[in-house]
């Protein structure tokens, strides 16, 4: 499973790839929506882990500009804003993308991205 | 009194504590006297001016035309009595002319001229002829009058001065009213004799007596002492004293208006008839005369009544009504302006939450993270393992980031309150997380706060922001109304198959009958002093209604009061409320 995560916050995604790395999950990491354009373009990754308000590429209009080039891409959306009960209702009209609200739990994101890939096949 | 407070308009004791420098622009009880004060001067003072001219000019008219009406009839009767004395007068000057003094002297000649008169003029008694010394020489009449000597007397010395004499009325022998006429006739010789006739006064008594007059009206002779020289029908009999008092000397006929002694007023008209001692008098009741007036005055005096009190009634009616609305309408603005300002307010602190959460989201996402990987690193690296301690203080710092995290979440979830937006919700955790804000408080005053459910409780559909609010202000009223250690208690149970029903209930001050009814009335605040705008519970029960709810209240002073909140399990969707709208 090549998970690649999204933040504007360098400290954060980076403690976060750490950390996944403990639990088996080998995360690559950028700090901005650019960036992860390129990184994709050269590996291929199952599921991004990224940030809905980032500076000039926002999580959503990632997912969207990455959909042609990477139709199988999964997208985990995480954000400072709102309640869960919100998200869960952004979450059904939006499809199938889960949400998670920071602080992120690891256990729960983890959970989520085994959850993913599981949906898909277990191709890890 | 209390039908004054029962009548008295809502705007009557209003006081509008914020309009400053306008304060007359929103003084509406001012309002109301001004309008009621001048469209009643404007209406009223033209019709009472009309009224009381109309009213002069008629009593006037009414007075003059009785004056003159009495005046033509003293004109009238004074003529008849004037010629009644000049025919009779006038046949004694002929007589005297006629007849020379030797023819008269002759026996039966006196008698024969007595009986032709008595045929042609009614009323005469006797003839006598007298000599210049005052003897009568000759006399013709019932009487044995020959030679009585009249030179001593009144009469006769004015016939000598005035060559005519009319005298006053006395009873005669006969005890009939009588009176003298008498002419004197100067002869060439330069000697006189005066021809002497008794007269009946019944003649002019009857005309007197057959005039018709309105008004108890009472026609009469006097003489210049103010005795009556006929019988009058209400001021005495012939040679009566007239209580009146004798009328001023006219040459004219003159009418005036006087009272009588019992304070009756009265109209006399009088005149004095020319070479008698007579005056013609006619009294009448003024009171009597002037009852066609009380008529049309009372006539005047109700019309001017009725309309008083229809003018009055109608400007009051109209003042009070426009009044009331231009009232209303200021209320309406009042409330509007505070609305507004209210969510103004809301808004802004909305915006303020979510920008707080927001920074301070990120940083605490970092230390979050930081902490979670020391936690790792002592799980799954070997060397770190088995600190226990400092195992322990990380596991201290995230479960302080959950807690500043779920805080965080919380004033985002406050900040987005602005439309309405139907969500699925528990109500129970939704009244928790509300009374999160008062644990603090709650803890310090020792106020027990317990939520009860019933187990029939469905999720409702409702707006979330909107049941945040409506409970969050009726917690801090129970907050307010309660001492130190007191108990809130809400219960969440089932109304009927569509709606659920709230109860929040302290054991605080309690509310005042007589507030209940005003509580949900906008700035009707018993927190003024303590900064109350008045507006919480007015809103709250405006966002009951705007979900289709119901708000009641019980309240016992000194017990405690009682909210209950009715909420319909599924919302209705109002037309322009947006559905679930991320952003």
């Amino acid at each position: 499973m090549r998970v690649l995560l999204i933040d504007d916050e360098k400290e954060l995604v980076s403690t976060l790839a750490e950390r996944l790395s403990f639990r088996g999950i080998e995360a690559d990491w950028v700090t901005s929506g650019k960036a992860a354009l390129e990184k994709a373009a050269v590996t291929a990754y199952d599921i991004a882990v990224v940030d809905i308000k980032m500076p000039r590429i926002g999580g959503i209009e990632l997912k969207r500009m990455m959909a042609s080039e990477h139709p199988h891409m999964k997208f985990i959306f995480i954000t400072g804003h709102g309640s869960e009960e919100d998200f869960k209702t952004a979450s059904e009209e939006a499809g199938k993308e889960y949400y998670l609200v920071k602080p992120v739990d690891i256990e729960e994101l983890t959970q989520k991205l085994r959850q993913v890939m599981g949906t898909q096949g277990g191709t890890a | 009194m209390s039908l004054f407070r029962k009548l008295k308009p809502d705007f009557w004791d209003y006081q509008d504590i914020g309009a400053g420098p306008h304060e007359k622009l929103f003084d509406f009880r001012r309002m109301w006297k001004l309008t009621v004060f001048l469209t009643v001067s404007v209406a009223l003072i033209p019709l009472i001016i009309l009224a009381v001219v109309d009213y002069h000019v008629t009593q006037g008219s009414v007075a003059s035309e009785n004056l003159l009406r009495t005046a033509r009839l003293v004109s009238n009767a004074r003529r008849s009595m004037f010629y009644f004395f000049e025919e009779r007068r006038a046949a004694l000057d002929f007589i005297v002319r006629q007849n020379s003094f030797a023819s008269l002297n002759q026996p039966g000649a006196l008698a024969r001229i007595l009986k032709n008169l008595k045929e042609s003029f009614s009323g005469f008694t006797d003839l006598g002829l007298v000599d210049p010394l005052g003897y009568q020489r000759v006399y013709a009449g019932p009487f044995d009058l020959l030679g009585v000597d009249y030179s001593l007397q009144d009469w006769y010395r004015e016939v000598c001065k005035k060559n005519i004499y009319i005298s006053d009325v006395f009873l005669g022998f006969r005890q009939i009213p009588h009176m003298v006429l008498a002419v004197k006739r100067n002869l060439p010789n330069g000697s006189f004799y005066v021809l002497r006739a008794t007269l009946e006064t019944r003649q002019f008594e009857d005309l007197l007596s057959g005039l018709e007059m309105a008004g108890k009206g009472d026609a009469f002779l006097i003489n210049r002492h103010g005795t009556l020289q006929t019988p009058s029908r209400y001021h005495g009999k012939t040679l009566d004293k007239l209580s009146l008092p004798v009328p001023h000397y006219a040459s004219k006929t003159r009418v005036f208006e006087a009272t009588e002694n019992k304070g009756v007023p009265i109209i006399i008209g009088y005149r004095y008839i020319a070479d008698t001692p007579f005056i013609l008098m006619v009294v009448k009741q003024k009171q009597i005369l002037m009852e066609a007036w009380q008529k049309t005055r009372i006539e005047i005096l109700f019309f001017l009544g009725v309309s008083i009190v229809i003018i009055l009634g109608v400007v009051i009616w109209m003042a009070t009504y426009l009044v009331n609305k231009i009232y209303a309408a200021d209320q309406a603005r009042i409330a509007t302006l505070h609305q507004v300002e209210y969510s103004n307010k809301m808004a802004s602190i909305g915006r303020l939450a979510a920008g707080v959460a927001h920074e301070i989201n990120n940083p605490l996402a970092i230390i979050n993270e930081k902490a979670g990987l020391i936690k790792d690193l002592f799980t799954f690296k070997k060397e770190y393992t088995g600190d226990e301690k400092l195992l322990g203080l990380v596991e201290a710092i995230l479960s302080s980031v959950k807690r500043a995290g779920t805080i965080t979440k919380r004033l985002l979830s406050f900040s987005r309150q602005s439309d309405i937006r139907i969500q699925s919700i528990e109500l129970k955790e939704l009244i928790e997380e509300v009374i999160t804000f008062f644990e603090k408080e709650a803890e310090y005053r020792s106020i027990d706060i317990s939520i009860e459910i019933e187990d029939s409780v469905p999720r409702i559909e409702s707006d979330r922001g909107k049941l945040q609010e409506i409970f969050l202000n009726l917690f801090n009223n129970a907050c307010s109304a309660m001492e130190n250690g007191g108990r809130l208690a809400v219960h969440i149970g089932r109304k009927d198959h569509g709606h659920v029903l709230v109860k929040v209930a302290d054991d605080g001050c309690g509310i005042p009958e007589e507030d209940l009814e005003r509580i949900f009335e906008p700035f009707f605040s018993t927190k003024t002093k303590k900064g109350g705008t008045g507006l919480g519970l007015s809103l709250t029960a405006n966002f009951v209604r705007e979900m289709g709810g119901q708000i009641t209240v019980a309240s016992e002073l000194g017990k405690g009061t009682t909210f209950t909140i009715a909420l319909p399990v599924v919302m209705e969707r109002k037309e322009g409320q947006n559905a679930c709208e991320y952003s």
